[in-house]
């Protein structure tokens, strides 16, 4: 166990260091402790080596990278002069793999294996930065531009992904160098559990999974409810397709998550945590192993924390991907060892959840605020974002955008920000269309809101919501039906089954949508499936089947008039539905070259050399592969 | 009783605090229709057909689960509401098999009534794909179709919550849901007991028993066949529900008419045998408590119970009583006896059971019941198919007439007829133990009423003739896992159990007429049948088995004495011992 004066001799000894790397990221972080004397036996590297370990980069061979990158420095006589750090993500995903240069943080974007030894030699041993490898951007006529000072960063405000990226996610050392732990301790030495969930209640936290329900609201009910036994659990089970900021911040930062739940046990009496995470986060679940036997060894987790008589353990449970477990009750089932359904509420988790004991459930990235808000004080937090909706928000870019990848933006920054200075607008000149958050539950926000803040309520109001973060980006050639049917085959896949809205509703929701996008929808088809969205979000029995419905609607609401082309006039107008689409050749452009004919994996196309050629419509199977060959632009899709 | 007041569709009632939507409803004269909800078995708000408005909530809310608060306002009938409800059946019946014509449950299927109620005019309005499942017929007593399942899961549930067994549950997920067994494995394959519970609570044709009905009318219309009929006790207590009787009417005398009208050649009674088993079962027990033999000696008349002390318990089939169970005690004696007596080969006699129960389709083929080289029973049909029979020759119950048992082996005594309750076997047991034991007097004690009642478990402690006999009593295998669990710990000793494997007894056997939720949810179906039979005890001039004139002549003329060297090879049998899952 250590005290919180251990605590404090780590963190100093550890600041200097990674002081190196935060300077250009965030300092706003205990200024104060800053110019505390670096402890004699630290070590002291002159350059960093970040390299990215997230998932991501991680399939992208960072792994390799770092290891190639190590023989490197070895060879050329750096290692005790420049260190290498494997870290979490650091949110350009589409670069990868990525590898930052500290002090001077510079970015080498898809980094590859032939590329190390000269970035090694020139960079690293003669300080000339490899320009020709480094991100674009940061390459200017001037100079090569901190990393801070690029698009995809600048707008960036990064609280719940503070850590990711700077810090060794394997290291507690690292993490309590960041100020890590600092906040539990102040909350078992200084502050009653009253106080923390005041604090939590004034910064105006909510919910990050989806709902944005006040963070500190559901502490305050946990705490109510006198039980012998109560549980903190964290929702570490992201399932929206497209979304990645709770691996992410797992991947980068476990023990904020560990530090949160602490704070989260002594505020509501609970002395055992349960994670569930997704077994199909293998780098997640392993750092969290990780990250909680090095909690336990340094005495943040177990028995009387920091000498105060507080005890708190956590358990990881790994959930086997199915999304209705990011449902709390069917999450909490789950944990129980039974088969993962929701049940019917009330009687509510703060009263009855896991066991039947009072619990509480909070998101990944909910929790990864908690302890900054304590540091830092609730008013620094509320001063972010907007009047409903404080702090910041982690987004997954996805979709019809540049830089995909992971941002954290205030709540309050407009969708177009987001779209267009974070993420780098549309690739190819394409007109954007619309953008859908809140996944499989949420809905597609057109072009006509592109200016809007994004908040809790806002999302709402427009018929999607915030989800979890998932935001993906659409243009004109995303047909809005299919879309629908996307999210919608993706809820029928994933309902557990259990009531019949869900069950059988969205499976025949599904169907009428298929059948419009094959051409047989009929005008009463679209009233049907209006009604029966209705219907299911009226009566089914949890939030999966309750917002099931919502991309149906959004789109519905939002591009009637394409429903309308696929169901009377028989058109996809974004050329995506083949039922409704065929590939003709014309005429005056033809030279009869042959080649599309050579092509076509179907013997669809007739004709003969230097004669114009004909697609028999009736045995085209609509690949597109005439369309890509053609040399003449004389096929088009209509 | 503390009360909260809520207003219903604009009426003010009152109801206790805690009662659920549902159950206050109620009290203001409303029955909100359900189908996934039973009472103390099944309450998870899955289905949706119980959807009512309450005012304030994001949708519609689950009543039969949701509890009420004071102040709260809820309309169970608006449009909205109605409307929701029978999209609902049309969603549900877009993927049922819906073969209402030929389906077994016709008439009183709780899916069927409620598209009726709630005016589904268009049973094919979400017509989509569909799933098909092969029939389940591996187990010895019932068929699972899925394709008539609305995956209630009310089997489910009473196999797990209330047996404590769970065979089946759901498997796979969303529209692919279906309620099976692990692993696919057919319910003949796994450690179900065949029990039946699952097929008494199921509200749709999805689990029926084999139906055996054909079989019997073939023997009866073969004439090289002499086919006699033997009902069980609760029978009598439960088949007037399939022709409108209140639950609870003993109907024993129009049964009698009409199985004579059905064409049986003798028309006997089960509980002749009940008294025979307590005769066997009084002298095993002295015998075990007077020679040291393995106590505590537990019943063994309940099959389902058998089969799952055989899987769950193996290590304690040596307390189980080596006596058949009554039906095939009755069959035993029938095809020897019987036959001797009546100059009757016994292969050409057909033994037909009428049972409460689903497990006694198993319990028949089991070994070491073929006292006379054949099956001791041939057939063993439920109350349900004894109704079906009864409507398919055509005859009108009600115009019966009140007709007795054939004798020698219809006369019984009131010890036989409350076999059918829990603790009636004990307390038939108890009546002649006890007179064996204090002296064979004529006043010995009749009524133990200590083990009556629908509890779950039961105990007590008689002294009799300075001995300490202490007695417990569980029905319902969850119960009886409880009791034995206790038992093994040494945390509680007994000398005497009974044990049957259905809930309130064979009453409530897997085999009686399916009661309707909307029923079942606010009467204790166990109690009113139970007492239907303790009224036919209090009304027999006979009351102790001992006394029954027949079973007298039977030993004094066949079998010797209790016990005896013949009476072992004839009334008693042997058990094995299973793994939970033969794989």
């Amino acid at each position: 166990m250590k005290t919180l004066e251990e605590l404090r001799a780590i963190r100093e000894k550890m600041q200097g260091q990674i002081s190196i790397r935060r300077e250009d990221v965030d300092r706003a972080y205990d200024s104060a402790s800053e110019s505390a004397a670096v402890a004699e036996d630290a070590p002291k590297y002159r350059s960093h080596v970040l390299v990215c370990g997230g998932t991501g980069c991680t399939s992208s061979g960072s792994v390799q990278i770092m290891k190639v990158l190590q023989e490197e420095i070895d060879k050329n006589g750096l290692r005790d002069e420049v260190c290498v750090v494997q870290t979490g993500c650091h949110g350009l995903c589409a670069l990868g793999p990525i590898m930052i240069v500290y002090p001077d943080a510079t970015f080498y974007s898809m980094v590859k294996e032939e590329d190390i030894p000269e970035i090694v030699s020139e960079h690293l041993k003669d300080g000339r930065p490899v320009t020709r490898l480094l991100y674009s951007e940061t390459v200017t006529d001037d100079g090569i531009k901190s990393l801070s000072d690029t698009n995809f960063y600048k707008h960036q405000h990064r609280i719940a992904l503070r850590n990711c990226g700077v810090i060794n996610p394997e290291n507690i050392e690292e993490y309590i160098g960041t100020g890590g732990y600092q906040a539990l301790g102040k909350v078992l030495t200084e502050m009653t559990p009253d106080d923390v969930i005041q604090t939590m209640l004034d910064s105006g936290l909510r919910g990050r999974g989806g709902a944005g329900f006040p963070t500190g609201l559901k502490w305050k009910f946990a705490k109510a409810n006198d039980a012998d036994q109560k549980y903190v659990c964290c929702n570490a089970d992201e399932g929206d397709p497209g979304a990645f900021m709770d691996r992410s911040v797992l991947e980068g930062d476990p023990h904020v998550v560990l530090e949160a739940m602490a704070i989260a046990g002594y505020a509501i009496g609970a002395t055992q945590g349960y994670i569930y995470v997704r077994a199909e986060y293998p780098i997640a679940v392993s750092r969290l192993i990780i990250a909680i036997e090095q909690a336990k060894e340094y005495g943040m987790l177990g028995e009387d924390i920091f000498g105060t008589g507080f005890n708190f353990n956590i358990g990881l449970r790994l959930g086997a991907g199915a999304f209705v477990c990011g449902e709390e009750t069917a999450l909490m089932t789950s944990i129980e060892g039974k088969r993962g359904e929701p049940r019917p509420r009330p009687p509510f988790p703060a009263l009855k959840g896991l066991f039947q004991k009072p619990t509480i459930l909070n998101n990944v990235e909910t929790l990864a605020n908690v302890p900054q808000i304590i540091v830092n004080g609730p008013e620094w937090f509320a001063s972010m974002g907007t009047e409903k909706s404080k702090g910041t928000k982690v987004f997954a870019l996805g979709g019809k955008i540049k830089n995909t990848g992971l941002v954290e933006v205030p709540m309050g920054t407009t969708l177009r920000q987001v779209i267009e200075d974070i993420g780098g607008g549309i690739p190819n000149g394409k007109k954007f269309k619309a953008a859908q958050t809140g996944g499989p539950s949420g809905g597609c926000i057109p072009a006509e809101h592109f200016d809007i803040p994004i908040d809790y309520d806002n999302l709402i109001s427009i018929g999607s919501m915030m989800g979890s973060g998932g935001l993906i980006v659409m243009d004109e050639d995303n047909c809005m039906v299919d879309i629908a049917k996307f999210f919608l085959e993706f809820t029928v896949d994933e309902s557990c089954g259990k009531c019949t809205p869900c069950r059988v509703g969205t499976k025949r929701l599904y169907e009428i949508l298929d059948k419009i996008t094959k051409g047989q929808g009929t005008l009463e088809d679209l009233d049907k499936r209006e009604e029966l969205c209705y219907y299911i979000k009226e009566n089914s029995l949890c939030g999966l089947g309750q917002t099931a419905p919502n991309p149906v609607l959004s789109t519905l609401r939002y591009f009637k008039d394409e429903y309308i082309a696929h169901v009377v006039d028989k058109k996809c107008p974004a050329g995506v539905c083949k039922a409704l689409l065929s590939y003709v050749i014309d005429a005056d452009k033809c030279k009869g070259c042959t080649l599309c004919a050579r092509t076509c994996p179907n013997g669809a196309i007739e004709g003969k050399v230097k004669e114009t050629h004909v697609i028999r419509q009736d045995k085209c199977i609509k690949c597109g592969a005439c369309m890509e060959k053609c040399r003449f632009g004389a096929i088009s899709k209509k | 009783m503390e009360t909260v007041n809520i207003k219903i569709n604009g009426m003010a009632v009152a109801a206790p605090k805690g009662s659920t939507i549902l159950e206050a409803a109620r009290y203001a004269g409303i029955d909100i229709p359900t189908l996934c909800y039973l009472k103390d078995i099944n309450a998870i708000g899955a289905c949706r057909i119980c959807v009512v408005e309450v005012k304030g909530a994001r949708s519609l809310v689950a009543s039969c689960v949701y509890p009420i608060n004071e102040g709260m306002e809820v309309w169970t009938n608006s449009p909205k509401v109605l409307n929701s409800r029978k999209r609902t059946l049309q969603l549900i019946i877009s993927n049922h098999d819906r073969k209402c014509l030929s389906c077994v449950r016709s008439g009183n299927c709780e899916l069927q009534k409620l598209c009726k109620d709630l005016h589904v005019d268009d049973e094919a309005y979400y017509d989509g794909e569909k799933t098909h499942y092969a029939i389940d017929d591996s187990a010895a007593h019932m068929y699972r179709d899925n394709n008539k399942c609305i995956l209630c899961r009310r089997c489910s549930a009473v196999c797990e919550n209330v047996q404590g067994i769970g065979v089946i549950g759901p498997n796979e997920r969303g529209f692919k849901t279906n309620i099976s067994s692990a692993f696919y494995m057919g319910l003949g394959e796994t450690s179900c007991v065949s029990c039946g519970q699952c097929i008494a609570v199921c509200p749709t044709g999805a689990l029926s028993e084999k139906d055996c009905t054909d079989k019997v009318l073939e023997a009866i219309n073969d004439p090289s066949k002499h086919v006699i009929v033997q009902t069980a006790p609760a029978v009598r207590a439960g088949l007037g529900e399939a022709f409108g009787y209140p639950i609870g009417t003993n109907v024993e005398g129009k049964m009698v008419a009409a199985l004579r009208r059905i064409g049986f050649d003798k028309v006997f009674d089960t509980d002749f045998a009940a008294d025979l088993t307590i005769m066997e079962e009084a002298t095993e027990f002295l015998d075990r408590v007077q020679n040291g033999g393995v106590l505590p000696l537990i019943t063994s008349c309940s099959p389902g119970w058998i089969k799952y002390c055989e899987h769950y318990f193996p290590d304690m089939t040596e307390n189980l009583s080596s006596c058949k169970s009554p039906q095939q005690m009755f069959g035993a004696t029938a095809k020897t006896y019987y036959a001797e007596k009546m100059g009757i080969d016994p292969k050409d006699i057909v033994m037909v059971s009428v049972m409460p129960c689903t497990a006694k389709k198993f319990e028949i083929g089991r070994d070491n019941q073929n006292a006379a080289g054949v099956p001791d029973v041939d057939i063993s049909i439920t109350t349900r198919e004894l109704a079906r029979l009864i409507e398919r020759v055509g005859l009108n119950f009600s115009l019966l007439p009140d007709e007795e048992f054939d004798a020698p082996l219809g006369m019984s005594t009131g010890a036989a007829v409350i076999f059918g309750a829990t603790g009636g076997v004990m307390e038939a047991a108890l009546r002649t133990a006890v007179w064996k034991l204090t002296g064979e007097t004529s006043d010995s004690p009749v009524e133990f009423t200590e083990v009556r009642g629908v509890a779950g478990i039961k105990e007590a402690t008689y002294n009799v003739a300075g001995m300490d006999v202490k007695v417990a009593v569980a029905s319902g295998l969850k119960n009886a896992k409880e009791l034995l669990e206790k038992v093994k710990s040494g945390e509680a000793e007994y000398h005497f159990i009974e044990i049957m494997g259905c809930p309130g007894g064979c009453v409530n056997g897997g085999g009686q007429p399916q009661v309707p939720a909307s029923v079942r949810n606010f009467t204790d179906i166990r109690a009113l049948r139970a007492k239907a039979l303790y009224d036919a005890d209090a009304a027999m001039p006979v009351r102790k088995s001992h006394e029954n004139a027949a079973v007298k002549e039977l030993y004094d003329t066949y079998l010797g004495a209790p016990g005896s060297h013949k009476a072992h090879e004839i009334l008693h049998t042997t058990y094995v011992k299973r793994k939970i899952h033969e794989i």
